[in-house]
């Protein structure tokens, strides 16, 4: 298996932080803004909203038709490990439909939910544009091509197992979001 | 810098790389090359180079195409021709390099072709080793748009320049503005983005338009399932994509431009940040661009997922920060697009053939494709085909062409049964039709359209009538939900076809789904709504069986609609091995070693591993 890629957040007041310096308040600058808040926290919580519709003179209700819209952006908190298995055309002909349905099974959750213990988030995609590889499944940064329920499964039990040894070693207790920042080499 | 001196400068670059006379390691490091374990053969060809010539220099390069061997290297020394190795790990990484740089054995069983004639000694050839361009995979294409992808390192403008690179740009901004979109109107280029709208006569509008500010946007929102040719070119070559862009902009008189990409492409979006920022510094983008009075600036706008938003009004949405919805037309955004201004938008693949009309001329342009569809069109060619990759082939090319020669046909001794092109928009092309040719006009009387460049392979193992499901749930999950008939006539459609899928289908089903299909198709706002029926109409024109074996035999014969078929093991042909009761991830499987096995159906939860893992064929689809 490749080096872990773990997501380090930042907590909620440097992102309001960000949104201040980064940006003018143009509307134009209004999906960038939340773009950038998403990378930072991992998701957008209703104070970040409020945050960049004060900064942009929008009313609130239409960043929220801005954020309900586009498929990218959470209004939940994710896990460390966010899965992603794509749904596209060559995805779906080689069997991607029945990967996603073993991890639903394998992780008790649907599409769009996190575990019981923060570690990962299922989402699907609609296409990463690797179909020669296909089927694939992303993991936070890294893609893992021509995939099967079994590899799948593998490769979740190997990031829970790295990444117990990884918690054990750093001594950071599981669910501290803010605080994790691990990058193995 | 004025053009001259840049180009001396690159060549200067680029002779100092083709007279190397250490060892040079090509690596493909693209999404795909990624995907396939690039980085852990990258770390190996490091690690062994260091050890073996430590002058040796590693090079990274984008996607050439031949995306079923990735990762792929290239080796060259000492005045040989490149060698490349596909398919590798870390250990045959090792082997090669070592075997081939230490004791001068290129290992020919293991290496797919050289390239180029190397300059020491004569033709380069390397017994048992095919040239590049004598490939089956390679031979019939001609690479355009794609002409640097894979053989330069796409972060190094002097590698670009170097193979004639901005010389298109140079050309065009030393004519009139209007002789420039004379040019592209000659060389017929089409919208490769899938509708096919002379770029030429879309270019004039935006020009005629009147107003002084006026926008240039590159449609990077590849959102088509199935199609990855804009990624692989921006990230192989991103320059070729900005210079058509440049060209653009002094052709129409704009001044800004936006290149509008998918968030799920953070590659392509870094390499042409990379490219942008080498342009600036060598005087190719900002204020008066080599030396003349045209000045543009670019930006990127990352896109967040809305496949709507590749829809023209729908992406001016998006950029000025609303919700991507799309609006009637006209107003055309030619006359009024971005905030109200003339915009011309043009895809990716459009802009990177520009600059070669521009570097080349139009009439070479010409020289290649059919009477109505000028020069060529990459594909990103995926599925149930034995070679899946990039290619790019000439207008009118017939579709056996692609799937046979290049393609290397359906492997596993599978049946071909048909391909999809154009992706949600577009339609299933039966094997029959093997003969058509492609072309913007042919692919529209064959119910599909050229579309972006998807084309996705499909063998016996695949359902049609689960095909258009599963297009119809994407594009009723992307269906911005405006108008009435897209909103609600892709989700009356999908309901009919689920209930056909899970076996609740009426034969009376099938009609009633065609005369939605027209209603949809006519009613629709946008394209989104006006092409979602297409899948399920060429289903239903070319695989009208399927349907009915769906809702009167209640039978699913590729075994793909859980609800219509079951496994069984077939005691003639099992041999007993207990693979699949092994291999099985719900214990479904029982039985003894050397007789034949039993599947419990109440257990079995149809996840085909058994009928994948069986080598005799001993498990069917009943």
């Amino acid at each position: 298996m490749r080096a872990l890629d773990v997501k380090g957040f930042i907590g909620l007041e440097e992102a309001i932080e960000l949104i201040r310096s980064e940006f003018e308040g143009r509307p134009d600058e209004l999906i960038p803004m939340l773009q950038r808040v998403q990378n930072a926290i991992g998701y957008l919580p209703e104070e970040a909203l409020l945050e960049i519709a004060r900064a942009t003179r929008l009313p609130a209700a239409r960043i929220f038709g801005v954020v309900t819209f586009y498929a990218q952006f959470r209004l939940r908190p994710v896990g460390k490990y966010i899965i992603r298995v794509c749904r596209g055309t060559a995805c779906h002909v080689s069997g991607s439909a029945l990967i996603l349905q073993d991890i639903q099974n394998h992780l008790q959750v649907a599409p769009g939910q996190t575990t019981k213990d923060g570690l990962f988030t299922l989402e699907t995609v609609a296409c990463f544009g690797s179909c020669a590889l296909a089927p694939v499944v992303v993991v936070n940064d890294s893609v893992y091509g021509l995939m099967d329920s079994l590899k799948t499964r593998k490769l979740i039990e190997e990031i829970r197992e790295k990444h117990g040894a990884i918690v054990a070693r750093a001594g950071v207790e599981k669910g501290d979001r803010n605080g994790l920042r691990i990058f193995e080499g | 810098m004025d053009y001259a001196s840049l180009k001396a400068r690159a060549k200067e670059c680029w002779k100092e790389l083709e007279e190397f006379p250490e060892p040079l390691v090509q690596i493909g490091m693209g999404t795909c090359g990624k995907a396939a374990g690039a980085e852990r053969v990258l770390a190996t060809i490091e690690q062994t180079l260091k050890g073996i010539n430590p002058l040796g220099r590693i090079m990274h390069v984008g996607c050439i195409g031949l995306c079923y061997l990735e990762p792929l290297m290239a080796i060259r020394k000492g005045g040989e021709p490149f060698i490349y190795y596909g398919n590798l790990t870390p250990e045959k990484t090792e082997k090669i390099l070592s075997d081939y740089l230490l004791y001068d054995d290129p290992i020919p069983k293991w290496a797919v072709c050289t390239l180029g004639n190397g300059h020491a000694q004569g033709n380069g050839a390397i017994d048992g080793v095919p040239q590049f361009h004598e490939l089956p995979m390679i031979r019939p294409q001609v690479r355009i748009a794609l002409r640097n992808c894979g053989l330069i390192d796409p972060e190094n403008i002097d590698h670009y320049i170097a193979r004639g690179g901005y010389s298109g740009l140079q050309k065009a901004l030393n004519m009139e503005p209007d002789a420039v979109i004379q040019e592209i109107k000659a060389s017929g280029l089409r919208g490769r983005g899938g509708a096919g709208f002379p770029t030429g006569m879309k270019w004039e509008f935006a020009r005629k338009a009147p107003g002084s500010i006026k926008y240039v946007v590159c449609n990077a929102d590849e959102g088509d399932p199935g199609a990855f040719m804009d990624r692989s070119l921006l990230e192989s070559d991103p320059h070729a994509v900005l210079e058509g862009m440049l060209i653009c902009a002094y052709a129409i008189g704009a001044r800004e431009g936006y290149v509008y990409a998918r968030a799920e492409y953070p590659l392509a979006i870094r390499r042409l940040r990379v490219a942008m920022k080498q342009m600036e510094e060598n005087g190719l983008l900002g204020k008066h661009v080599m030396g003349s009075d045209f000045s543009f600036h670019i930006k990127i706008k990352e896109g967040a997922g809305a496949f709507v938003c590749g829809e023209e009004t729908a992406l001016i949405a998006s950029i000025e920060g609303n919700r991507g919805m799309p609006r009637s037309r006209p107003p055309f955004p030619a006359n009024s697009g971005l905030w109200g201004k003339p915009t011309n938008i043009n895809n990716v693949e459009t802009l990177g053939n520009v600059s070669a009309i521009l570097e080349r001329g139009a009439k070479w342009y010409t020289g290649y494709g059919t009477e109505k569809s000028k020069g060529t069109k990459t594909f990103s060619l995926a599925g149930k085909i034995a070679r899946t990759g990039l290619i790019e082939v000439p207008m009118g090319i017939h579709l056996r062409e692609i799937i046979d020669d290049i393609g290397g046909g359906v492997p596993r001794g599978k049946e071909f049964k048909g391909v999809q092109t154009g992706g949600p928009s577009g339609g299933c092309i039966p094997s029959s039709l093997k003969d058509l040719p492609v072309d913007y006009e042919s692919l529209a009387q064959a119910g599909s359209i050229m579309g972006s460049g998807g084309m996705v392979v499909m063998d016996n193992d695949t359902c049609m009538v689960d095909m258009a499901r599963y297009f119809l749930t994407f594009t009723q999950s992307e269906s911005c939900g405006k108008c009435m008939p897209c909103r609600l006539g892709t989700k009356q459609m999908l309901d009919i076809i689920e209930d056909v899928c899970a076996g609740h289908g009426k034969p009376e089903d099938i009609e009633l789904l065609r005369g939605l299909s027209e209603t949809v198709q006519k009613g629709s706002l946008c394209g989104l709504g006006q092409t979602a029926p297409n899948p399920v109409q060429t289903t239903l024109r070319y695989f009208g069986k399927e349907y009915e074996a769906h809702t009167i035999d209640k039978k699913c014969a590729a075994g793909v609609c859980k609800a219509l078929f079951h496994y069984a093991i077939v005691a003639d042909k099992c041999t007993g091995c207990m693979v699949c009761a092994r291999k099985c991830p719900v214990n479904a499987i029982t039985g003894e070693k050397k007789k034949p096995h039993i599947i419990n159906q109440d257990d079995c939860t149809k996840c085909g591993t058994c009928y994948h893992a069986c080598k005799f064929g001993a498990i069917a689809i009943c």
